[in-house]
């Protein structure tokens, strides 16, 4: 069983950042959602704080990580440009979905959205943690700002999804492939 | 556009026209020993105020310039940062350095004051939807007659 190096990073920015970060969202906005809905908002115990405190950092680290390692690591390779006379597209991503109006659509409408939308999750969780950090149990008393972080935290989630499956699609129809085979285990 | 009106957080400042979200009564432990501890009834909101702000200003300067780069050359090749990624290493650390440095100046400003906040989270929204309409490559290309 072999990876190619390529592969494993693309893999790491999608499931091990992007999709853990994906998966963090529903904690966050349910336990903000607690605090922000009306009828009895519900202040945290400076013991629950801390705890929503750490989750909301792993998911600022995480938010970070899957945007700079898909800028910087991903994204060169899918945009690679081939050799003039280059049959075969298929370590070229964006080359390949461009040589076709069938395909054309993932990387106009699919990748020139995810590249730029998935910059609002990390700026927008990085202050919902400071906010949160900041004001502690109190936040559970000022309404205006949590509504603003509530709401913030959702379009955080929109864009981390829209970045997400585009993604996946992206690499259902052009991977991003090569690079050092990496032996992972010897099949039977 | 006016700028928002800012008062010091003291409590000796709590007169009329200060702006400040009043405290509900304390619920848990933390906030009794809070309250038990003499804090003052009132929170500063400045410096969520300007998290806040700066978060929109950010968010919108990634689509501002997403679509600066798309429509003009020139620009899209000053963005190129770092030739392998393009225009995204400009568009984005700049989009960056415009959220961070708001940040830092609005919470100077701010820091230790409360503010009208409805005014900051009105724009902030306005920021934050505009941002998300500008990275939305059908919308782009409406801007620019495509």
């Amino acid at each position: 069983m072999e990876i190619s190096f390529r592969d494993l990073m693309t893999v790491l920015h999608g499931m091990g950042f992007g999709a853990l970060f994906m998966l963090a969202f529903s904690g966050a906005i349910a336990e903000l959602y607690r605090m922000t809905a009306p009828g009895g908002p519900s202040v945290p115990s400076p013991r629950e704080h801390r705890l929503l405190m750490v989750y909301l950092v792993a998911m600022v680290v995480l938010a970070w990580a899957a945007v700079f390692s898909g800028a910087y690591i991903v994204y060169p390779w899918y945009r690679a440009v081939p050799p003039a006379g280059l049959a075969d597209l298929s370590s070229y991503p964006k080359s390949l979905l461009m040589s076709s109006r069938d395909t054309s659509g993932w990387h106009s409408l699919g990748m020139e959205w995810k590249e730029h939308v998935a910059w609002l999750a990390p700026i927008s969780i990085t202050m919902v943690a400071y906010v949160f950090g900041k004001y502690g149990p109190a936040l559970a008393r000022l309404r205006q700002i949590r509504h603003a972080v509530l709401a913030f935290t959702v379009v955080a989630f929109i864009a981390t999804g829209v970045a997400g499956a585009f993604g996946a699609f992206l690499n259902k129809y052009a991977p991003v492939r090569g690079g050092t085979a990496i032996h992972l285990m010897t099949g039977e | 556009m006016n700028a928002p009106q800012t008062r010091n957080s003291s409590p000796s400042t709590a007169d009329a026209g200060l702006v400040r979200e009043s405290l509900a009564p304390e619920k848990t432990a933390g906030a009794k020993s809070a309250a038990q501890s003499g804090s003052a009834d009132t929170i500063a909101n400045g410096p969520a105020a300007a998290a806040i702000l700066a978060a929109g200003i950010g968010c919108f300067a990634v689509g501002l310039f997403a679509l600066a780069g798309d429509a003009f050359p020139a620009v899209a090749r000053f963005f190129t940062f770092y030739k392998p990624t393009g225009a995204l290493s400009g568009v984005t650390t700049s989009a960056i350095v415009v959220w961070l440095l708001s940040w830092f100046a609005l919470s100077r400003q701010w820091g230790t004051k409360s503010v009208a906040l409805g005014w900051v989270i009105l724009v902030s929204s306005v920021l934050l939807a505009l941002s998300l309409m500008l990275t939305f490559p059908p919308f782009m290309d409406l801007l620019q007659g495509k």
